[in-house]
């Protein structure tokens, strides 16, 4: 038996689910300030056979949110090797004012790297790092994000670099290195990995903080958080990788729409009370966001769903003419809409007064004319349709899964898309999605790609994802390669290609490798 | 435009990037790299073609290889001026005034970033007055200038003098260069005298990367059509508006080809039309028949925010909107159709006059 549990902004979502994957059942209840009593509550009301908890698992958006109020980071020593290039544009240089004060601004450019085809950039300059490190002990910094010149091409500089720094600066130090986080793109990889050095210490806290939450309600079963991609992290990952947390709000909200549904190739429209998030799943896993993304104004590259948000949701305030979004009353909702006897006109009192939804007082919108209310549904139900249009892969038929608080605002088909489908349970899938997490593995490098070779060099490069899932904790035989991409690199010759793939397993709770990493 | 300075960089990007008609690389990094040039160096200074007096000597200033590599391998900001710096020692004279060699995408921004390290103006007006992918694809070829002697420079500090025979020799030479250096080098080369730039140079284009930038922005914001507003500021026609419904990508003879479909919506419900590229968009052909090929300006934007599509940027349900803009009309000569017309980049099909 699992618990899956989303900790949001606004609601904690929690959802027990039994060995034969059914929900058995699954409770909403207020986010709390402090973490640990909210969990507990959400445990609490959900009433498991506690014993029989095998394993828990939790998607939160606290790290996002810390990057964005730019509290609760600690100040992060960037260590970058890839002098004498890279020069130009020290680490930091295009962040926000209020990130990068609270962070310190702390650069540094070391010798080391790597250029495209593994061959080194500079070598690596031990004394240099050794004066780096008595920079970075005199100033007291206790994180140190390492990034190193086309890294995920070949990870020594960056391992060599942490070992030297460690031997100089203690055990207690943290080190992220950036092959571990994130893509080709330096600027964009160096980003994550020093936002991910600032949320060690506040990690270290929250997984704290989960656990004393299990231990209250008596669980003794591991507990795991989920990534961007929808796998999962076990509590020494977490405390390490928080950052690989930060996208896994919208992704387990579309996997358990998967899992609910039954589908493993639809769109998903996530409503809820103040936008509607549109993706696709195929295989069961978001498509990912191509290129770069940006949280809290930082340009990073790793892993993320394409998502697509509209500001319409159920809190949504509707005009006179009948227009809806992008304004909400948001959470309060319950006091506000016309139905929870407030004063506002939201959508879902159109949902309401067209009989999709039994949601408060219906007779407080009797009074709307029914035109009125039809013609704004149709409105909204167009903009929905054309969202899952821009969003989907092929002009093949595609199933829409509608999820989330806010879902009531899905007709049962929607102009385009004749399959649209409601699952039960569609308030929580964003818990069922945790709950159902997988564990994964990747590769992202440039590969030579001789005349005639494509085939086995994309053989090596599935061998390998396959690898890092089975490292990194998933059932031997039961990973699948769910993604590949391959990306030639431009105005060059020689066949240099850029190749990525992604593999998946289901998590084997008895060969969890304590840490391990799961990232090319 | 008399001066770039922090406030029109962002512009001169946005329309560069539409100016690269799908290729020139993300100016992003090239952007980073100028605005640090202009924060350390100050503005520089811009000046028109026929302000140049006709002894000065103009350099152009560019970065070759992979944008892939610029992401990650980001420059040491030092190399643009390492080859300036070696090419004024070989011809034995300082440059007087820098020059874009292309406005399409990165290389709009580099010589910028040079220009503000050098203290030296720059030329308004570059040598292509779009994006190309070779060395050799540069207007100042028809009138006779080389583009040797050429100065390479990495970024470890090393500099390589090119003399070639020929300016296709010279390209071949500075590739081979460019890959075992890693994949990204800068060029100073095409050097020319102030009387060679109303033949040589494409006119204003830097003010018209600005214009193009500043126009799709203010349309965006103020709800009107940003897509318009580009089409306008280019004197183009729009050839489809419609969504990307297929991409094939191949890599051959060492560049990455490949052609997408576009089907009309809206107005042009029912119409295809296939787009063929090949680091830049090169042939567009609506509903079978040939309606715009290089060297003219096929330029894809985002239909809704009018940004530039880059080719690896192309993927399916993407709304864009298709434009064709006229190239500078020296282009359309027998001597620049060899250089750069659709049977130079291997396509069966004759250079369609522009708007036939």
């Amino acid at each position: 038996m699992r618990i899956g549990i989303d900790v949001g902004g606004t609601n904690t979502d929690a959802a027990l689910l039994g060995d034969d994957d059914r929900v058995i059942s699954a409770v909403k209840s207020p986010t709390t300030p402090d973490i640990t009593s909210g969990v507990t509550a959400a445990i609490r009301d959900l009433d498991p056979p506690f014993h029989q908890v095998t394993a828990v698992m939790i998607g939160t958006t606290h790290f996002l949110n810390a990057l964005i109020e730019g509290a609760r980071l600690a100040p992060v020593a960037a260590v970058r090797l890839g002098l004498p290039a890279t020069a130009a544009l020290p680490p930091m240089t295009d962040w926000p004012e209020r990130q990068r004060a609270a962070v310190g601004g702390h650069g540094y450019l070391c010798h080391g790297g790597r250029e495209f085809d593994g061959r080194p950039l500079s070598p690596l300059d031990p004394d240099e790092l050794r004066r780096t490190a008595a920079d970075i002990a005199a100033k007291g910094l206790r994180s140190v994000a390492v990034s190193s010149v086309f890294s995920p091409v070949a990870e020594d500089d960056e391992r060599r670099a942490a070992e030297i720094l460690r031997g100089e600066l203690g055990d207690g130090v943290h080190i992220s290195l950036s092959h571990e986080l994130g893509r080709i793109g330096l600027l964009a990889r160096e980003n994550a990995t020093i936002i991910n050095a600032a949320l060690r210490d506040l990690a270290a806290q929250i997984v704290e903080s989960f656990g004393k939450a299990l231990a209250e309600v008596s669980i003794t079963a591991p507990f795991f958080l989920s990534q961007n991609d929808g796998t999962l992290m076990d509590v020494d990952f977490a405390r390490m990788y928080p950052v690989a947390t930060f996208a896994s709000g919208p992704t387990n909200s579309m996997r358990g729409a998967a899992f609910l549904s039954g589908l493993a190739d639809c769109a998903v429209v996530d409503v809820g009370g103040t936008t509607a998030d549109v993706g696709i799943l195929q295989g069961g896993f978001p498509r990912e966001a191509a290129g770069e993304s940006e949280a809290a104004g930082i340009r990073t590259n790793f892993r993320i769903p394409d998502v697509l948000s509209l500001g319409i949701g159920g809190g949504s305030l509707v005009a006179p003419d009948g227009g809806t979004g992008p304004r909400s009353v948001g959470y309060r909702l319950t006091e506000e809409a016309l139905v929870f006897g407030g004063s506002t006109l939201t959508a879902t009192d159109l949902a309401v007064a067209a009989g999709r939804a039994d949601i408060g007082d219906r007779a407080r919108v009797a009074h709307l004319e029914r035109e009125f209310v039809d013609r704004a549904l149709a409105r909204i139900a167009e903009r929905l349709a054309e969202s899952v249009d821009r969003m989907r892969t092929s002009a093949a038929p595609l199933p829409v899964v509608a999820v989330g608080g806010g879902s009531v605002l899905v007709p049962e088909t929607l102009p385009g898309f004749d399959d649209v489908r409601l699952p039960g349970n569609f308030g929580v899938a964003n818990a069922v999605g945790a709950a159902i997490a997988q564990v994964g593995g990747e590769v992202d490098r440039v590969f030579q790609v001789p005349e005639g070779r494509r085939a086995s060099v994309l053989a090596q490069a599935r061998e390998e994802a396959v690898g890092r899932a089975e490292d990194a904790g998933a059932r031997r035989g039961s990973v699948r390669v769910v993604d590949i991409e391959e990306v030639p690199l431009a105005y060059l010759p020689g066949g240099a290609t850029r190749i990525r793939v992604k593999a998946v397993g289901d998590l084997d709770l008895n060969h969890i490798k304590t840490g391990a990493t799961a990232h090319a | 435009m008399r001066e770039i300075t922090l406030d029109n960089l962002d512009d001169i990007a946005r329309g560069a990037g539409i100016l690269g008609t799908g290729g020139g690389g993300d100016p992003y990094i090239g952007k980073l790299l100028a605005r640090e040039a202009i924060r350390r160096h100050g503005p520089v200074r811009v000046v028109d073609i026929d302000e140049v007096p006709a002894d000065a000597t103009v350099v152009p200033i560019s970065g070759m290889g992979a944008p892939t590599v610029l992401l990650e391998r980001v420059p040491n900001g030092g190399e643009e001026l390492a080859a300036l710096r070696a090419l004024e020692k070989h011809i034995g004279r300082p440059a007087t005034h820098l020059a874009p060699i292309e406005i399409g995408g990165v290389n709009s921004m580099l010589p910028i970033a040079c220009a503000a390290q050098a203290g030296l103006p720059i030329v308004d007006g570059d040598a292509m007055g779009r994006a190309f992918p070779e060395a050799q694809m540069v207007l100042p070829g028809l009138i006779g200038v080389t583009n040797s002697p050429m100065a390479l420079a990495d970024d470890k500090g090393n500099t390589i003098i090119v003399d070639a025979v020929d300016n296709h020799a010279a390209e071949t030479i500075a590739r081979a260069v460019c890959v075992e250096r890693g994949c990204q080098i800068s060029c100073a080369d095409t050097v020319m005298r102030g009387d060679q730039l109303a033949d040589g140079l494409v006119p204003a284009t830097l003010t018209l990367a600005e214009r193009l930038g500043a126009a799709v922005r203010t349309a965006r914001s103020e709800h009107s059509d940003p897509v318009g507003a580009a089409r306008a500021m280019l004197d183009g026609i729009p050839l489809l508006t419609g969504k990307v419904v297929d991409v094939s990508r191949r890599t051959e003879g060492g560049f990455a080809r490949g052609r997408a479909v576009i089907e009309g919506i809206t107005d042009d419900a029912g119409r295809t039309l296939e787009l063929d590229f090949q680091n830049e968009h090169l042939l567009a052909t609506r509903d079978g028949a040939t309606v715009a090929t290089t060297p003219d300006l096929i330029c894809v934007l985002d239909s809704e925010t009018g940004e530039p599509v880059t080719t690896e940027g192309l993927r399916y349900g993407l709304r864009v909107s298709v434009l064709a803009a006229p190239c500078d009309p020296r282009w359309t000569s027998p001597g620049g159709l060899a250089l750069a017309g659709p049977r130079y980049f291997g396509y069966e099909v004759d250079y369609l006059p522009f708007g036939g």
